[in-house]
């Protein structure tokens, strides 16, 4: 109620001060702000999710601003001094210490945040990328292609994940971007189920019709006019998807089927740690706290993303 | 209901023909082969290497294999490893026990917890309680499980045993010099099971607790109070029963995830099931012992999936089966 009062107010004042101009321009008069404006309104308000929200910023430039933080440690990511390894967080001006090599850790977190994320993000978009696709296609053609799409996903999805990555990766052998389209040859199945439910309701209602009458093309009907309305789905999938992809690239990173060293990434830097569990055990804590707080801050944005796109749910 | 049970079993037949196709595939377009260790080693001759290679029927196509291993699997044959040539089925023989009662143990931890704190949560809604139980089933949902089953090896087996409390094992499924008695394996499942179980318990609780929300505000509920039934009979009798329905759904839904879970779980403490067996395997290109681990691990997660289909049935007489 606040906000329609807020959003009442807010439309009186432009008319006010359009009326006190000399030109009154009309879609200014009518306009309200809309869904994604309205949205980001409800967003803002959750403060667990702005904090979150400001924590994966921090998270994304500390990783993506890698190069900068090896020049502000001073220190190199492979290059470690062998006289002084294992050190404590804040030891002899290493701030969270170095590793088994001597190297030191903050710089080579920045480094592996950077591998780590970029997969992700990566893998999160090429996931989309098929899924949106075999979901759209599915739902709107029907028939065979659907029951046989759908099918093909029920297969996916009835077997353990993980395994089927460890054999992709496997058979790859994959580099940190081949990993990315690994995770999504995987990762798609949700999004597609999603995508296709979606369309399935959409493609009944009576606009898709008049846009049919008009002599709008399958793809432009796909395009224009269902795609915009199964955006926020796709965004809060976007959202809840990437925190389970960051974990599964840790995961496989860690089993050695992932980023592989002297490449580091947060797996393979927690998998280096796990011998050193009785002598340092921040040097074990370290690396998967960072993936544990980027998993976190871009599930509970998620979870706020869920809450401010769907009103439904807002009682 | 019997109809219904032969159908999905049929059913199941198609579907790990398919599984078993497309990982017999995956696992044999791999580039490299089981003998590729031999072909450095100065002791084996490359005729040696030929023959070997001749025995393990290698040179055949894939796909020729995998007919020849489909038989043999039907009669019961898994064939043997490609690294010590011991029968696979005896490597799975003495995983899978390890991985069932894994799974099955963090399954009822989770459920045994996630049921009464969701409903506790809904029914004391925005009370302290439910402000806890929701911050912290948040908090343990995206956990990542290889770092947790680190930190609790760290806590409560190495730093417990430096400060003299009693101490839990760091891996492994029993006591090497001890007697390997059932405290012995108790004390061995109760972390690997804490890690696996955490993650499905901060899922289920949220469900528990929306789904519980979700039929308190419906009319038959209104209906039991205002007869004048105790609070305790409507919770328990009448919406107790109908939230939990769509529960059963998400863990049979929850199952591949279960085992996948099992398979990470079982490396972080050296536990001896199924999942270790399968990435160790892997690890040293020894595809018969992969293929069969794999293998099991799609068996389990179908048939868990019907379990909990069927489990629906039997709990909301209004599913029909046909």
């Amino acid at each position: 109620m606040a906000q329609q009062s807020e959003t009442a107010s807010a439309s009186l004042s432009t008319i006010e001060s359009e009326n006190r101009g000399t030109m009154l321009d009309r879609s200014q008069l009518h306009s309200t702000p809309g869904f994604y404006r309205r949205a980001w309104r409800r967003f803002r308000k959750d403060k667990v999710a702005m904090a979150a929200f400001a924590l994966a910023i921090f998270i994304l430039i500390f990783s993506f601003g890698a190069p900068v933080v090896s020049l502000m440690t001073g220190y190199d990511f492979a290059r470690g001094d062998l006289t002084k390894t294992l050190l404590g967080p804040g030891e002899q001006g290493h701030l969270l210490g170095t590793d088994a090599n001597g190297r030191d850790i903050l710089t080579r977190l920045a480094y592996g945040g950077r591998v780590s994320m970029m997969v992700s993000v990566l893998a999160v978009i090429s996931a989309l990328t098929i899924g949106a696709s075999v979901g759209s296609i599915a739902g709107y053609y029907g028939g065979f292609i659907d029951s046989v799409l759908m099918r093909f996903v029920d297969v996916i999805i009835s077997i353990p994940g993980i395994t089927i990555l460890l054999l992709l990766s496997v058979w790859f052998r994959p580099g940190p971007v081949g990993l990315a389209f690994v995770i999504a040859a995987l990762a798609w199945t949700g999004i597609a189920r999603l995508v296709r439910g979606e369309v399935l309701t959409l493609k009944n209602r009576d606009y898709i019709d008049a846009a049919r009458v008009t002599g709008a093309s399958n793809s432009r009907i796909i395009f224009r006019q269902i795609f915009p309305n199964v955006l926020s789905i796709v965004i809060v999938w976007m959202s809840l998807a990437l925190p389970s992809l960051i974990l599964y690239e840790a995961t496989l990173s860690y089993l050695g089927f992932g980023v592989r060293i002297p490449q580091p990434s947060w797996g393979n830097m927690l998998d280096e740690a796990k011998e050193f569990y009785r002598t340092s055990w921040t040097y074990v804590f370290i690396p998967g706290f960072a993936i544990y707080m980027a998993a976190l801050s871009f599930n509970l944005i998620g979870n706020g993303l869920r809450d401010a796109l769907d009103p439904r749910l807002n009682s | 209901m019997s109809k219904y049970l032969i159908r999905r079993l049929l059913g199941m037949i198609p579907l790990l023909l398919g599984i078993s196709f497309v990982v017999y595939a995956l696992l044999n377009l791999v580039p490299g082969s089981p003998t590729d260790q031999y072909e450095f080693n100065p002791t084996i001759r490359p005729e040696d290497r030929e023959r070997i290679i001749e025995n393990l029927g290698l040179n055949d196509p894939w796909y020729t294999r995998y007919f020849t291993w489909l038989g043999n699997v039907l009669q019961g044959d898994l064939g043997n490893s490609f690294l010590n040539y011991a029968p696979v089925d005896s490597a799975i023989m003495s995983a899978l026990p390890n991985t069932l009662i894994l799974s099955v143990t963090s399954l009822l931890f989770a459920l045994a917890l996630s049921v009464p704190l969701g409903i506790i949560s809904a029914v004391k809604l925005n009370s302290f309680f439910d402000r806890a139980v929701t911050i912290i089933s948040t908090a343990f949902f995206s956990i990542p499980s290889i770092w947790l089953g680190l930190l609790l090896i760290i806590m409560f087996s190495v730093q417990f045993q430096s400060w003299g409390f009693p101490s839990l094992p760091t891996g492994g499924v029993r006591d090497l010099r001890g007697d390997s008695g059932f405290l012995d394996r108790v004390e061995h499942i109760i972390l690997p099971a804490f890690t696996l179980g955490i993650v499905q318990l901060a899922g289920w609780t949220r469900y528990v607790r929306s789904s519980m929300l979700e039929v308190i505000r419906q009319d038959f509920i209104r209906t039991a109070q205002a007869k004048g039934l105790k609070e305790r009979a409507v919770l328990l009798g009448h919406a107790f029963r109908n939230a939990m329905l769509p529960l059963v759904t998400l863990v049979g839904l929850t199952i591949p995830d279960l085992f996948g879970g099992a398979l990470i779980v079982e490396n972080v403490f050296s536990y001896p099931g199924i999942g270790r067996l399968t990435v160790q395997s892997l690890s040293a290109s020894d595809y018969s012992v992969a293929m069969a681990a794999i293998m099991i691990l799609a068996f389990l997660t179908v048939i868990g999936n019907l379990v909990a289909d069927v489990l629906y049935g039997v709990m909301d007489p209004r599913v029909r089966f046909d």
